[in-house]
């Protein structure tokens, strides 16, 4: 983890990875989301913030079409990932999550080997061409997923008898073996300990040297120390955007600094 | 006193109780209801069930051995010889009953003085005529033997019911008294009445039990004197099945069994595809909509009486088949005697297996996370191959004792196999022969006008102890399955 303080959290400037255009939710009768527009940066964490039931999560599981598994769920607005439109007709959802991967909040390893976990999405993609490359992009995923040393050895056991924290770095994982561009985060240490926390903190600033990531969180520290954007919602609303540092210290938005003081949330 | 009565009595005390006690409660606080332990209703209950509970108990339990007890002791008087050659002792018993029953009607309908009952003798009156004017038929004149018997019962009968009449009022009174003698407001009434539903739960729990163990045991008596009259080996490792009433039968469950387990066999072979299928499109892909219309739909099938489904058997398949496979049907072939087949059954079966396996996939199914469908679909699966490769491996074991149970209710359908399968028992691999079960066996074995003690009928009960062995084996499989890998997905 660094250690800098907020203030001089860098930001470099990247090439913008997803950008939402006037982006509205509804479930059912119920507007979740309003008018949200926000551009993600490439090898950027960003964090999304804000009290429970503000659409955040909603927001998320926009950005690979999660939300077209419920029925009732409409989206309306433009989500452009590289500047094609990812609710155009053309496009597969599924492929789309190939692209946009997925860690939940929940660890939800299958009911599987290690390594089956691990190899699901390359196999149902048909990433490897035979069981040596294979070999070579579990161990892989693995090691990006900061677990290899933990598990190389009983590749062979359920991925569900690993604890909490190894489950979510084995899940993390399996979401990097398909290669992909986007990895989308909901509240991924909610369920962990303070140790495992950590570890799985370290490990996304390490994977922003390779992916945009995206992730929902409840912790405002958490927030504030993995991520280099954060954005604020409020009741469905976008309310500020911006650097992490300035976020913190010094919102524009009255409603971002009642909440990081703690009094609304 | 009539049992009837003596019951009224015991009711009629409880009633008493519960208010005395009440009051009696009450009474002892001062009359500030406060200063009870429990809630004055309680101290009622408590009187009420020390009067009430042990007196039934003794009076069930005394009606139960009765019988038994005198049973005993009065053909322990019936010499060897009086027993005919034709006869058992076991019907000369229900001679002795019968006239002791006759015997006692006369008495009530003042056709005999009790004395004279206890002291007639047989062949001074016409004992028969007088038993037909009470409306109990005697096959033949009373003999010395039978009467002497028939008086002593009634003796024993008589004495009996009066010490019975009083340990039961003894109790009652005991109980009611004992009770109320305790009643104060310091007394715990409340825990009392607790530990009474305890016992009464325990009771019907054990009830239950105690019934399946009470069916197996009758079946294992009658499995013996099968097997006292037939060879065990015959039975399980004979190749014929071939009652008759000369004697000499073959009585092997081979046949049967193959019958069965080729019948249960076709009909699990429709029923677990289509009723997983179903299972998986109402539990992953039907919206709420349909799944509110076509789940119940679907369960219809299952209120269905299986009669219904023999009708249907009879009446359509088998002639649908016999329109393809018979002489002279559209295939051209002959492979099909009759509208009877082991395929026609097995169809019918099948159809109404559906929504049992169904219904059971379907709870499994949805019981696998929804994380697990989320997990797949956000690594990019398609539904179906999120279906195929994690909601089932997940729900695997548990849809394998639903198939399991679903295989024991078809080696035990009756009704269906009886209209659809016909009765020849014989192996055979062509599915289009006419086949027979175990079960049907039964119902023909029992029914009609053959003697009970016959190898012919008892071999209905060691047929039914295998199958009930057989399905049992099947279901404690299915449970031990379900429970080992239940909750290794949570």
């Amino acid at each position: 983890m660094n250690d800098m303080t907020l203030m001089d959290k860098t930001v470099d400037t990247q090439k913008i990875k997803i950008a939402a255009k006037d982006v509205n939710v509804y479930y059912g009768d119920s507007h979740a989301i309003k008018d949200v527009n926000v551009e993600i940066e490439d090898k950027t964490v960003t964090a999304f913030i804000g009290p429970s039931g503000c659409g955040k999560s909603t927001f998320l599981r926009c950005l690979n079409r999660m939300n077209d598994t419920i029925d009732i769920c409409r989206v309306k607005g433009d989500i452009l990932l590289d500047g094609e439109d990812i609710y155009d007709k053309r496009v597969d959802p599924v492929q789309l999550r190939a692209k946009v991967g997925m860690v939940f909040q929940k660890p939800n390893p299958f009911p599987k080997s290690i390594y089956d976990n691990v190899a699901y999405g390359p196999r149902i993609h048909g990433l490897a061409k035979n069981k040596a490359e294979l070999d070579e992009i579990v161990e892989k995923s693995l090691r990006r997923g900061a677990i290899w040393n933990e598990v190389k050895d009983r590749l062979d056991a359920p991925g569900t008898g690993l604890s909490g924290g190894q489950q979510q770095r084995l899940c993390i994982a399996r979401a990097v073996a398909t290669e992909p561009e986007v990895l989308l985060m909901d509240e991924p240490c909610s369920a962990l300990d303070p140790i495992a926390t950590a570890q799985v903190e370290e490990l996304i600033d390490e994977l922003r040297a390779s992916y945009s990531v995206v992730i929902v969180t409840h912790s405002m520290q958490q927030a504030a120390r993995v991520s280099q954007k954060t954005a604020f919602f409020h009741l469905g609303n976008l309310v500020e955007f911006g650097p992490t540092g300035q976020i913190f210290t010094n919102p524009e938005d009255s409603r971002t600094e009642s909440y990081i003081t703690g009094r609304i949330g | 006193m009539p049992t009837f009565w003596l019951v009224a009595l015991l009711l009629a005390l409880a009633a008493v109780g519960f208010y005395g006690g009440r009051r009696r409660a009450v009474v002892s606080a001062g009359g500030d209801v406060k200063k009870l332990h429990s809630l004055p209703a309680y101290y009622g209950y408590h009187v009420s069930l020390a009067a009430f509970v042990p007196a039934v108990g003794a009076l069930a339990i005394w009606l139960l051995a009765q019988p038994m007890f005198i049973e005993t002791r009065v053909s322990g008087m019936i010499p060897a010889e009086a027993v005919p050659e034709t006869s058992t002792l076991g019907l000369v018993m229900s001679d002795v009953r019968r006239v002791a029953e006759g015997l006692d009607l006369a008495v009530e309908q003042g056709l005999l003085t009790p004395k004279e009952a206890r002291n007639a003798i047989a062949g001074e009156q016409d004992l028969r005529g007088l038993m037909g004017e009470v409306g109990v038929a005697l096959g033949d004149s009373v003999r010395p033997e039978v009467l002497s018997a028939a008086q002593a019962y009634r003796n024993l009968s008589n004495t009996s019911r009066t010490i019975m009449t009083a340990v039961v009022a003894l109790l009652a009174f005991g109980g009611f008294f004992w009770a109320y003698a305790r009643t104060h407001k310091d007394f715990r009434a409340r825990n009392v009445v607790e530990r009474a539903v305890l016992a009464l739960l325990i009771l019907a729990a054990s009830l239950a039990i105690l019934t399946t163990v009470g069916i197996v045991l009758s079946m294992l008596f009658e499995t013996r004197n099968f097997f006292g009259l037939h060879s065990w080996t015959d039975f399980f490792f004979g190749s014929t099945w071939a009652p008759n009433f000369r004697g000499d039968s073959e009585l092997s469950i081979l046949p049967l069994l193959w019958g069965t387990l080729y019948i249960s066999f076709i009909a699990l072979l429709v029923a677990v595809p289509v009723g997983l299928f179903a299972a998986i499109y109402l539990s992953e892909y039907a919206s709420g909509a349909v799944r509110s219309f076509a789940k119940p739909l679907l369960e219809i099938l299952a209120g269905i009486p299986t009669i219904v489904y023999g009708l249907f058997a009879l009446l359509t398949v088998g002639p649908a088949l016999a329109n393809l496979f018979a002489k002279g049907g559209l295939l051209g072939v002959e492979w099909m005697a009759g509208a009877t087949s082991v395929l026609t059954a097995g169809l019918v079966m099948g159809i109404m297996l559906i929504p049992f396996v169904s219904s059971l996939s379907d709870d499994i199914i949805n019981a696998v996370p929804q994380a697990m469908r989320d997990g797949s679909l956000g690594l990019g699966a398609t539904k179906s191959e999120t279906v195929r490769q994690v909601v089932m491996p997940a729900a695997l074991p548990g849809i394998v004792g639903a198939v399991l149970l679903a295989a024991s209710r078809a080696i035990g359908e009756t009704m269906i196999v009886v209209m659809g399968a016909g009765a020849i028992a014989k192996f055979s691999i062509n599915p289009l022969d006419s086949m027979t079960t175990i079960t049907t066996r039964i119902v023909s074995q029992l029914t009609g006008d053959t003697d009970f003690a016959s190898p012919e009928t008892l071999v209905a009960f060691a047929l039914g102890l295998t199958l009930f062995v057989l399905t049992l084996g099947l279901n404690v499989l299915a449970l031990y399955i379900v429970r080992k890998y239940r909750e290794q997905y949570e």
